[in-house]
């Protein structure tokens, strides 16, 4: 139980976590200008939107519950299982952000899910 | 003719950004731990123990290129996603193991099991294939 809870954490707090970040950075706008005193301002504009922090929350949770699981199973084990993130990743950014995913997006993610599987267990 | 040469520049911009994010990633994790490596064995027992174990990690110029190397993909991932999809950035920016496992052969002389080399190649096709789908289908054209 406790092991499917800290998956869950891994999955979809971490994905949570980055939805969240997205968010913000949306809502800071489009950067347009890439010096460095425009940077700081466009971090200063992110650090007043609440997603940003909601974003760092649900990744530091999700980080503990990693360390969580690493300490009773196998990575070889675990990071195939977190794969599943990129398919979390396609649902929340349709449901969250809104973002139109055609049939040839969930294809390159389920690829890419595959993928990411099969190079953790070249791994072993 | 403006909204192509738009989206056009999109995809430029986010692949620039992407390229960045899976150089400086990869690389960021292999200076901290060869930083980390370079110093022995650490101790963190007692708190004299722990302020010369941080005094040694903060001298070493390896862990301090990973920092860097973290930060420039952390800044480059926020900036990304300040106008392309989560779900196109995501996905993509899984190119990071391709480049994690040729560090490896270049850099180190790893072997790479033929598993490994089916995922990444899997991978490739699965990034080739969202890098055909628009970066951005959140805004109205």
């Amino acid at each position: 139980m406790l092991r499917f809870v800290c998956f869950f954490l891994i999955v979809v707090a971490g994905t949570s976590g980055e939805l969240c970040i997205s968010r913000a950075m949306k809502e800071a706008g489009e950067v347009h200008d890439f010096r460095p005193g425009a940077l700081l301002q466009v971090a200063g504009r992110v650090m007043r939107i609440k997603w940003i922090w909601f974003g760092l929350a649900l990744m530091t949770v999700a980080f503990f519950a990693l360390l969580g699981i690493l300490s009773v199973e196998n990575v070889s084990f675990v990071v195939p299982v977190t794969a599943l993130s990129y398919v979390a990743g396609g649902v929340g950014g349709t449901m969250f952000l809104g973002e139109r995913l055609n049939r040839a997006r969930w294809a390159g993610i389920l690829l890419v899910c595959a993928g990411v599987a099969l190079v953790i267990l070249g791994k072993r | 003719m403006e909204a192509h040469i738009r989206e056009k520049q999109l995809r430029l911009k986010t692949r620039l950004m992407i390229l960045i994010m899976v150089l400086a990633g990869p690389l960021g994790g292999v200076l901290l731990a060869k930083g980390m490596k370079s110093l022995g064995p650490l101790s963190i027992a007692s708190l004299p123990e722990a302020v010369t174990t941080l005094g040694k990690i903060l001298s070493c110029p390896s862990i301090w290129l990973g920092i860097g190397s973290q930060l420039t993909f952390f800044i480059a991932y926020s900036l990304v996603l300040s106008w392309a999809d989560y779900s196109y950035v995501q996905p993509a920016s899984a190119m990071a193991y391709a480049v994690v496992a040729l560090l490896g052969v270049v850099m180190l002389h790893e072997t790479v099991s033929p598993m490994r080399w089916l995922g990444i190649a899997v991978i490739c096709l699965g990034v080739l294939v969202v890098g055909r789908t628009s970066p951005n289908t959140t805004e109205t054209r």
